[in-house]
C-alpha cells in the first residue's frame, strides 16, 4: 500500500477549532453605508461623486489663480495677494477634508440585549406612556415637551436632536443636513468644521473674484480688453465660476450663521420645530442658551465629543465572559456560536415570549 | 451570594440578566443618566450605593461637556490652527472619559464585582445606556437573580457537568 502523506488524527484529542480568522477592526463590519479609508480613520458617505466635484472645482480654481493672476497682481499690487490667498485656500482644504472625513456623530446601533429590554419596556406598561407604532416616548426638556421617536433600524429611542440619515442609514446626533458637496453627514461632531468650511470658502471665492475683476481691469488699461482676454483665458473661467458660487455660499454662510447665533440645526428651521408663531404657548426652542453669544461659542467652541463608532477597534470574537458559558448557551440547546448575543438571544426570546 | 473579585467572577459565574439604566433628558441633550434604582438590582446591592455611582457619573459627564472659558480656548485654538492640534492634544472631553473609565473600573472592583454585578462603560454603548450585568453563581441553584427560568435551571446542570474541568 503506498504510504500516504497525511497527519495521523490523535483521537480523544479535542477537535480542533477551525484556524482563527485574521482579527476584524469594527469598520469592516459597519452596518451604516459608509466607506472607510486609511483603515477605517477616514470615513465617507457611499455617493461621493459631488464631493469629488466640488475639490476639483476648488483646486483648479484655486492652481488657475496661482499660476496667471498672481504673477501679475504681485508684481502691480503686492506680494500679500498670493499670501492672503494661500492662506484662505489652507484653511478651505482642512476645514473641507475634516467635514468630509470625520464621524459626525454616528449613534452605534443598538446591541441585541438592548434592543431586547426596551421592547419588554415598551410591552409591559401598555399604551399608557408609550403609543402603539409608531413608536414615541415624550420627556420633558427644559419645560418643553419634546417626543422622542424610536429608529427601528438602529433598534433604539433617538435622542433628542438625533435623526436617522437615510443616505448613510445611520442615526446622527443633532444631525443638520446631509450634505452631498461634501460627501457626508453634518452632524454634532462636524458642524464647526463645515461651518469654518462654508465661512472660508466665502472668503477664498470672494478675494479670488475681487482679484480676478482687479487684474481684468489693471490688464485691459494697459493692453485692451480683448488682448487681455486672449492673454490671460483662465481669468475669465475663474470669473465665472466664482460668480455663480459666490452668492450660494455666502447665501449659505449667512443662513448657517443665524442658525448657529440661534442655537438651531437645518432640519429643526425647516420643519418649523420651535417655531413660536404657531403655538403661542411654545417657549421657543429648548436647547438655545438664550444669548447669541452663549449659543455661538457652544455651538462652535464647545467640547469635541469623541466618536462613538469606534472604527479602529477590533471586533471581539469571543464574548466577554470565558469560555465557560460556552458549556451553558449549549447546554440550553441553543445552536449558536459562543457569544453573548447568544445568550441575549435567549433573553431577548423569554421577554416577548 | 459569595464575594467575587473581578476575576474570579468570570471564571466562576453565569450571566443571568442584563439591567440597563436609561438617559435622562430632562435637562437637555446633555450625557446624564436616570438615578432611578432598578428593580431587579433590590436584592444585590444597596439603594445608596447605586445611586452614588450614578451621580458620581453624571457629575463627571457634567464637568465633560462644560462650556466655559478653557473649552472656549481649546475651541479658539484649535479653530486658529486649522484643527490640526487635534492630532497632538486630547481633547478635554476624552481626558474626562479616561478618568470615568478608571472610576468605572474601581467601582467594578470594589463594589460591584463582589456583589455579582459588573458595570459596563457607557461609551462603549454609544452613550445610550449603562448596562450592569447581573451574574449569578454557577454553583448556587435557584438563586436570587431575577434571571429567566431557563437559565436559572440550565445554570444548576451545566454547574454539575463542568465540576470536573
Amino acid at each position: 500500500m503506498k504510504a500516504c502523506e497525511y497527519q495521523q488524527i490523535t483521537p480523544g484529542a479535542p477537535a480542533q477549532a477551525p484556524a482563527p480568522r485574521r482579527p476584524r477592526r469594527k469598520w469592516e463590519v459597519f452596518p451604516g453605508r459608509n466607506r472607510f479609508f486609511c483603515d477605517g480613520r477616514l470615513m465617507l458617505a457611499r455617493q461621493s461623486g459631488v464631493f469629488l466635484l466640488t475639490l476639483g472645482l476648488i483646486l483648479s480654481t484655486t492652481c488657475l489663480f496661482f499660476v496667471f493672476d498672481c504673477p501679475f497682481l504681485t508684481q502691480h499690487l503686492t506680494f500679500a495677494i498670493p499670501i492672503i490667498g494661500g492662506i484662505l485656500f489652507f484653511f478651505v482644504m482642512c476645514s473641507l477634508l475634516r467635514t468630509s472625513f470625520s464621524d459626525p456623530g454616528i449613534l452605534p446601533r443598538a446591541t441585541p440585549c438592548e434592543a431586547a429590554d426596551l421592547e419588554k419596556q415598551i410591552n409591559d406598561t401598555g399604551s399608557s406612556m408609550y403609543r402603539p407604532p409608531p413608536r414615541t416616548k415624550e420627556v420633558m426638556i427644559n419645560g418643553q415637551v419634546v417626543k422622542l421617536k424610536y429608529c427601528f433600524t438602529c433598534k433604539m429611542f433617538r435622542p433628542p436632536r438625533a435623526l436617522h440619515c437615510s443616505v448613510c442609514d445611520n442615526c446622527v446626533e443633532r444631525f443638520d443636513h446631509h450634505c452631498p458637496w461634501v460627501g457626508n453627514c453634518v452632524g454634532k461632531r462636524n458642524y464647526r468644521f463645515f461651518y469654518t468650511f462654508l465661512l472660508s470658502l466665502s472668503f477664498l471665492t470672494a478675494f479670488v473674484f475681487a482679484c480676478v475683476i482687479t487684474h481684468l481691469i489693471l490688464r485691459s488699461q494697459e493692453s485692451g480688453f480683448l488682448n487681455t482676454l486672449k492673454e490671460t483665458p483662465a481669468s475669465v473661467l475663474e470669473l465665472v465660476v466664482c460668480f455663480f458660487s459666490v452668492w450660494s455660499i455666502l447665501g449659505l454662510s449667512g443662513f448657517h450663521t443665524y442658525l448657529v447665533a440661534s442655537n438651531l440645526t437645518t432640519n429643526e428651521d425647516i420643519k418649523g420645530s420651535w417655531s413660536t408663531k404657531r403655538n403661542s404657548e411654545d417657549l421657543g426652542n429648548p436647547y438655545s442658551h438664550k444669548s447669541i453669544i452663549t449659543n455661538c461659542c457652544a455651538v462652535l467652541c464647545g467640547p469635541l465629543p469623541p466618536s462613538l463608532i469606534d472604527r479602529r477597534g477590533i471586533v471581539e470574537p469571543e464574548p466577554l465572559l470565558p469560555l465557560t458559558t460556552k458549556s451553558e448557551s449549549v447546554s440550553l440547546g441553543t445552536k449558536s456560536d459562543t457569544s453573548l448575543d447568544a445568550a441575549c438571544q435567549d433573553f431577548a426570546i423569554s421577554c416577548t415570549a | 451570594f459569595q464575594g467575587h473579585n473581578l476575576q474570579e467572577l468570570r471564571r466562576s459565574a453565569s450571566l443571568a440578566t442584563k439591567v440597563f439604566i436609561q438617559r435622562d433628558y430632562s435637562e437637555g441633550t446633555m450625557c446624564q443618566f436616570q438615578t432611578k434604582f432598578p428593580p431587579e438590582l433590590d436584592s444585590r446591592i444597596e439603594r445608596q450605593l447605586f445611586e452614588e455611582t450614578v451621580k458620581n457619573l453624571n457629575n463627571y459627564y457634567v464637568e465633560a461637556e462644560k462650556i466655559g472659558g478653557s473649552s472656549y480656548l481649546e475651541g479658539c485654538l484649535a479653530c486658529a490652527t486649522a484643527y490640526f492640534i487635534f492630532l497632538c492634544m486630547e481633547t478635554h472631553y476624552e481626558k474626562v472619559l479616561k478618568k470615568i473609565s478608571k472610576y468605572i473600573q474601581e467601582q467594578n472592583e470594589k463594589i460591584y464585582a463582589p456583589r455579582g454585578l459588573l458595570i459596563t462603560d457607557p461609551v462603549e454603548r454609544g452613550m445610550r445606556v449603562i448596562e450592569i450585568s447581573i451574574y449569578e453563581d454557577r454553583c448556587s441553584s435557584g438563586s436570587s437573580s431575577s434571571g429567566s427560568s431557563s437559565t436559572t435551571s440550565s445554570g444548576g446542570g451545566g454547574g454539575v457537568a463542568n465540576r470536573g474541568r
